[in-house]
């Protein structure tokens, strides 16, 4: 078994937005909707603010609510490495899997399913690194399986601090950032 | 000062997530009526009531089809990929709370036929004449009868709970998800619903017994009400926010006055005077009340959108 | 009188030039990847990869470009590139936007109404070349050639540069130079005698420690640089940033010093007041290679960092430590030279004590600093030779600025056209750069334009300044053309190839067919001898020993490597008037300016005012992609950044929609307040490019606020001619 995540270095990313683009014309997102996007956090007080900048997608949860909740199993495990995805042609659109996400990680396709970050399986499935991974100009995100010891992943995040995004919903998140 | 930014500007997400629109709430409110009038017409088949002419589990049943199939609609209106709602039928999510429901709606259906065929309204009989034959011979069979009203009780029970189930599953929604959802939509189905028979009940003894006893259904909703809020508060940094969103939030108007002073608190004082025969009946307090249950699944909905976890 | 050698300057604006043209079986226009192949007819299935090289910004990092059954998809970098190493940035990656921009221009447009009046007639590609050459034509007869000015940014203009060459005009000029590196580039060349140029000879990656004053890597997002800084933040190299505002680098750096703005120069006089009373000083390698280390001693004694707290808003313990720390790293300590330097009008002289504080910390010529570049040299292709200008040109008469003009002088030509001396300038070709919102004080460009007889402007979107021009021509973007070969001093000298990845959606034409079909109507064709681009670019690659067709299919060629540090055999040479790093320079001297950078006050906001700072986000590029939907999608508008407390103070929060006014009445279009901790009280930020006011811009059109109309007033750099731009004071308008 694998299970595939990221872990993303926050000191070196710089909130470009690169990641987010690529994505857009890797997947043919259509315009006005992101699979990923930026978020800073600043706190504290000038000068001393503290500055966070985080590269949010799906967090291929290894408890998905959205896969648990969806009436059709359109949202489903991915048979490589736990990858969340949803069946275009499974889905219903009743939009409770949007609901039941804390990450606010899905959209509805203007073609009627719901869309989100596929872990670009696509690629992956051909050896290569997710879009978002590799078009990274800071070079700040990695991508791999945790199951496995060796992994440059799983090595990162023996050696560094890190933290996921709201492990207290319990969904169980597989991108990591580090600190 | 904490600032946070986001690129995100998904439709229907961001800035607050509104996936959910009116569809929702109305099918939620139609849900839980039926579920109430369910319940009520199948106690009145159990208490064997169909004696009386006109007994409401005569008509209920009829309303609650037409009621339940607009709410279905409703449901079906919210949907995004609306040419594959047949995938809902060829399979069973045992976790999904919606395939749940999709499957116990299949059931339902059969019993409110049922139900209907113990006396089946005259537009549809008189095309039918074979209708008449069949209701006769359900209504020789107490027993029939009996567990007709025993079905659409327990059926009834399930979908109201069901419509708060449903929410209370969605754990991302840190409002929804508490353990008395459930309860308070099934008791808000049934003061809905009693007082909508008290609308319209024929029998003098029906009004009479469902104006008590929606004064009960609306005590215990006050009472789910403050269990789920005291909940809310005591549970983590999320949920306490999420609590506020109603009390003293961007939602505590609607909520202090629709749902809890004009859809609850005034109408129960208007009934116990006329239980007590102080005053005389009125329209005026069903009618809050049924307004006042659609408000609370409007503001739950949308106030459960705007909780999320931090 | 200005005897420095200007070798490399010529080399700034990459290629120095000559290109050119002509023409044109349709074919060539554009050979892109085929949408209908031409052997079958059929669509074309499946993936073609195309290299090429972006052009988002004038970064120029090699791409490759995606084409799926026939339709443009994507953009990635080209892994073999030096310059962006297979990563490209937002931008570039974004660029696939710049192709689908449903504002883009479609065909030539004439005026119809008045200048800026936005009314037009379309008219073929003829009907314009007609209309250019009989007017240049006139004003050649009537007032001479060097009448004709041209502005041009970027690599495109080559073509047309040269056309207007052979026409007989060296009136050209870049906002690359007096509204951008100008001051830093002039202030290397005075301390050392040579340039930091673009791309940056800065050795970032290398560095142990990174001094950054102003330079917002990260969100000013030239691709090598923040490659190379992210680099260094992995290695945990410290970092030190000067800046008004918590920019994102300063996010990453041990020490952040919130400076006073304008203030630099008293800073930096003052660590090198701390770098030499504490000894920490580099002493072999200025005894070694710098002229007037006593002179300087004495001059900085006088800035104490007890002095510079005031002034400056440093701490003294601050300023210390951090002098301490780039001493404890050097020579690896890399004082970055910046890039935009077109500040407070003393520029130069800052850049100087940039310099000066290199040679201090021993960085030039060593790891981690300063160091040597090479370049892949291709010949120019042999052209007949133009003909000479009677005229001095126009834009920096009696060399008022004795190291202006080097590159053309933006300003200079602007105010000759106003004014009319030295001679009339009458008309202008504009290519590649938006003036209206790259000049500072705009009404100044309106009113120079009113003067021209002809003016035409060469763009790919209806750009502010499109909308004064007589005729607009729409040029294919750089996805969909042939253009100059880019090879720029680099510390891996290399050469790249743009060509044609898709074909243009309308009738737009390439640079190169616009140059060669005028220059026919204007009877110049013996300057354009070749048939087609392709020719002419497999001449210059087979005299470099490449050809065209191989670099069609690598994109790019790489060179040899040079000696980077002295250590590795760099010669320390330094073209100055005592062959030695000047830290005083005796040219300065000469000319009477002060041969050591003093400090002096610049004007600060009344109250109520703040002083408008501006920069990059890094998603866009100036005023040229905010109607590239794939970048619109993650930044939209811009948004004004105002201290928190200041925010409170004017009952201001995040969100809120106000205008800003400036210190002469200008009102801004409405822009978003961002109440942030992120920035002093004493100044607000804007990214520069948003505020769009040509109609035409449908994605753009009124969103966001433009700084370039609120910089009405600059300062000239008195060495160079530079505008220094951050002296503009706004305050709050709320009702918007
Ligand atoms: N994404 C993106 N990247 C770009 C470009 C682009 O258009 N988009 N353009 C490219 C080009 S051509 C250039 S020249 C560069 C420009 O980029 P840089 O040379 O890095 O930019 P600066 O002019 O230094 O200006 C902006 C920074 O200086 C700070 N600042 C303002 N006033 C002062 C002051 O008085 N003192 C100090 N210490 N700091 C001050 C501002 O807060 C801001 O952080 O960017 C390049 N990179
Ligand atoms: N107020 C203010 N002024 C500034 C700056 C600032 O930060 N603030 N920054 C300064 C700096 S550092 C610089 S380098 C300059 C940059 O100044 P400019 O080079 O003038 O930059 P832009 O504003 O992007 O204008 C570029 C124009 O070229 C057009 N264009 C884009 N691609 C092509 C093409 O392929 N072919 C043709 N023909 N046209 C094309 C665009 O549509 C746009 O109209 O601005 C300087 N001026
Ligand atoms: S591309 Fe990399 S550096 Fe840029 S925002 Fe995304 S993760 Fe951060
Ligand atoms: S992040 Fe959201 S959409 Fe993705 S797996 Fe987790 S719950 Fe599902
Ligand atoms: S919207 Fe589609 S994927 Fe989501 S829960 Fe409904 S059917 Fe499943
Ligand atoms: S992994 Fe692929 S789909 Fe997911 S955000 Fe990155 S580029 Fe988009
Ligand atoms: S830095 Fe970015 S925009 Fe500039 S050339 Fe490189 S990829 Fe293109
Ligand atoms: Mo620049």
């Amino acid at each position: 078994m694998a299970r595939f995540g990221m872990v993303i270095d926050t000191r070196k990313c710089v909130g470009c937005t690169d990641c987010v683009i690529a994505c857009e014309t890797e997947n043919d997102v259509p315009n006005g909707f992101a699979r990923d996007w930026i978020v800073q956090i600043s706190n504290g007080k000038f000068p001393n603010a503290q500055v966070e900048i985080l590269s949010e997608r799906c967090n291929h949860c290894s408890d998905a609510p959205c896969v648990t909740t969806c009436p059709t199993g359109a949202s489903h495990y991915h048979d490589i490495g736990g990858i969340v995805l949803v069946n275009h042609d499974e889905c219903i659109g009743c939009k409770a899997c949007i609901e039941s996400c804390p990450y606010g990680a899905r959209f509805v396709h203007p073609e009627g399913y719901v869309d989100k970050c596929t872990f670009c399986v696509h690629r992956v499935e051909e050896g290569l690194d997710p879009a978002c991974v590799s078009v990274c100009p800071t070079h700040c995100m990695h991508f791999g399986d945790f199951d496995d010891p060796n992994s440059e992943v799983s090595k990162l995040l023996q050696s560094r601090k890190h933290h996921s995004l709201l492990p207290e919903a319990g969904t169980t998140p597989n991108i990591y950032y580090l600190t | 000062m904490l600032e946070i930014t986001t690129t995100r500007h998904n439709h229907l997400i961001d800035p607050i997530l509104h996936a959910w629109n009116w569809e929702i709430p109305v099918y939620l409110f139609l849900g839980g009526l039926v579920a109430g009038m369910m319940i009520i017409s199948g106690y009145f088949l159990f208490k064997e009531r169909v004696k009386e002419d006109n007994c409401s589990c005569f008509y209920l049943p009829m309303i609650s089809f037409v009621l339940l199939s607009l709410g279905m609609s409703a449901l079906f209106l919210d949907l995004e990929h609306k040419l594959f709602v047949w995938r809902l039928y060829t399979t069973f999510q045992i976790t999904s709370p919606m395939s749940w429901g999709a499957w116990i709606l299949i059931l339902v259906y059969p019993a409110l036929i049922a139900n209907i065929l113990i006396r089946p309204p005259k537009f549809i009989a008189n095309k039918i004449p074979k209708l008449a034959e069949v209701s006769q011979k359900l209504i020789e069979h107490k027993w029939a009868v009996k567990n007709i009203g025993v079905v659409n009780m327990l059926l009834g029970g399930m979908v109201g709970m069901y419509t708060g189930i449903l929410l209370s599953s969605l754990g991302a929604r840190p409002l929804w998800s508490t353990s008395v959802l459930w309860l308070l939509f099934l008791i808000s189905g049934l003061s809905g619903a009693a007082a909508f028979v008290h609308l319209i009940a024929k029998n003098v003894y029906e009004r009479e017994l469902l104006a008590k006893s929606d004064n009960a259904f609306l005590i215990i909703e006050l009472f789910v009400i403050a269990m789920m809020i005291i909940g809310l508060v005591t549970s983590s940094k999320s949920h306490m926010a999420a609590a506020h969103l109603l009390l003293n939030g961007p939602f505590a108007s609607v909520f202090w006055i629709f749902v809890i002073a004009l859809g609850i608190v005034i109408p129960l004082y208007i009934q116990l005077l006329a239980v007590n025969h102080k005053i005389k009946h009125t329209p005026i307090a069903p009618i809050m009340v049924i307004i006042g249950g659609l408000i609370l699944r409007f503001v739950i909905v949308a106030a459960g959108q705007h909780s999320h976890w931090f | 009188m200005n005897s420095l050698s200007r070798r490399r300057f010529l080399k700034i604006s990459g290629a120095s030039i000559a290109a050119a043209s002509a023409l044109t079986s349709m074919n060539s226009v554009v050979k892109g990847a085929q949408k209908v192949s031409e052997k079958t007819g059929k669509s074309v299935k499946g993936i073609q990869k195309i290299p090429t090289y972006c052009s988002m910004c004038f970064w120029k990092c090699s791409a490759i470009g995606y084409v799926r059954d026939g339709k443009l998809w994507k953009v990635e970098g080209n892994p073999i590139d030096p310059l962006s190493a297979g990563r490209l940035c937002p931008r570039g990656t974004g660029g696939v936007g710049a192709h689908y921009d449903p504002d883009r221009l479609k065909y030539p447009l004439l005026r119809k109404g008045k200048r800026g009046e936005e009314k037009w007639v379309q008219v073929t590609w003829d009907e314009a070349f007609e209309f250019i050459a009989k007017k240049m034509k006139n004003i050649k007869s009537q007032y001479g050639a060097e009448s004709m000015g041209f502005f041009s940014h970027g690599i495109g203009g080559g073509f047309i540069k040269h056309l207007l060459k052979a026409y007989g005009t060296r009136n050209i000029a870049a906002p690359s130079f007096d509204q951008c590196l100008g001051p830093r580039d002039t202030a290397f060349e005075i301390t050392y005698g040579d340039v930091i140029g673009g791309p940056e000879r800065t050795d970032i990656e290398n560095a142990k420690c990174i001094v950054l004053l102003g330079s917002h890597l990260g969100e000013n997002m030239h691709n090598t640089q923040v490659q190379e800084f992210s680099k260094a933040v992995e290695n945990h190299a410290s970092i030190i940033v000067v800046d008004p505002r918590l920019s994102t680098a300063a996010t990453k750096a041990k020490f952040y010093l919130p400076i006073k703005p304008g203030t630099d120069l008293a800073l930096l006089l003052t660590w090198m007041n701390v770098l030499i009373s504490e000894n920490l000083y580099d002493k072999d390698y200025i005894e070694k290679y710098a002229f007037g280390f006593e002179q300087l001693k004495a001059e900085v004694s006088q800035y104490t960092p007890e002095w510079a707290y005031p002034v400056t808003g440093i701490k003294p313990e601050l300023i210390r430590e951090t002098a301490r720390e780039m001493a404890r790293y050097k020579p690896s300590t890399l004082v970055h030279p910046g890039r935009h330097s077109v500040w407070y009008g003393d520029d130069t002289q800052r850049g100087r004590a940039l310099a000066i504080m290199s040679a201090l910390l021993g960085n030039w010529g060593r790891k981690g600093g300063l160091i040597n570049q090479d370049v892949f040299d291709v010949p120019s292709y042999p052209y007949p030779e133009y003909p000479k200008p009677k005229r001095e040109n126009a834009d920096n008469p009696n060399r008022k600025y004795p190291f202006g003009g080097a590159e053309g002088y933006t300003t200079g030509l602007r105010e000759a056209t106003l004014t009319g001396k030295p001679y009339p300038i009458k008309g202008w070709f504009v290519y590649g750069t938006n003036l209206l919102y790259s000049l500072p004080n705009m009404q100044e460009t309106i009113d120079a334009m009113q003067k021209l007889d002809l003016l035409v402007v060469i763009d790919v979107v209806p750009s502010e300044i499109a909308g004064y021009a007589d005729v607009v021509l729409p040029e294919s973007i750089y996805l969909e053309r042939y253009d100059e070969l880019f090879a720029p001093y680099f510390k891996q000298p290399f050469v790249s190839l743009r060509q044609p990845v898709i074909a243009p959606p309308h009738d737009q034409k390439p640079g190169w067919w616009i140059a060669k079909k005028l220059g026919e109507k204007l009877g110049l064709q013996k300057y354009f001898p070749w048939k087609d681009v392709e020719e002419y670019l497999d001449t210059r690659l087979k005299m470099a020993g490449l050809s065209l067709k191989e670099m069609k299919e690598k994109g790019v060629a790489l060179g040899e490597k040079p000696p980077l540090y002295f250590e590795e055999g760099w010669e320390p040479e330094f073209d100055t008037p005592t062959g030695k790093i000047e830290l005083y320079s005796t040219h300065l001297d000469e000319l009477g300016y002060d041969p050591i950078p003093k400090f002096t006050k610049h004007e600060e906001p009344q109250p109520g005012y703040f002083r408008l700072l501006f920069g990059r986000a890094p998603m866009h590029s100036f005023s040229r992609t905010q109607t590239n939907r794939l970048l619109t999608n993650v930044m939209d508008e811009n948004e004004v950044w105002i201290n928190a407390d200041v925010a409170k103070r004017f009952e201001l929060k995040s969100g809120d929609y106000i205008k800003l006014k400036n210190q002469d009445g200008i009102v801004s279009n409405r822009i978003k307040v961002k109440a942030t901790e992120r920035i002093r009280t004493d100044c607000v930020y804007i990214v520069h490019g948003f505020g769009h006011n040509s109609r035409m811009l449908k994605g753009a059109y009124h969103k966001g606020a433009s700084d370039s109309r609120l910089i009405t007033k600059y300062k000239v750099d008195p060495l160079m001619g530079g505008t220094g731009m951050n002296i503009n004071f706004v305050t709050f308008e709320t009702e918007a």
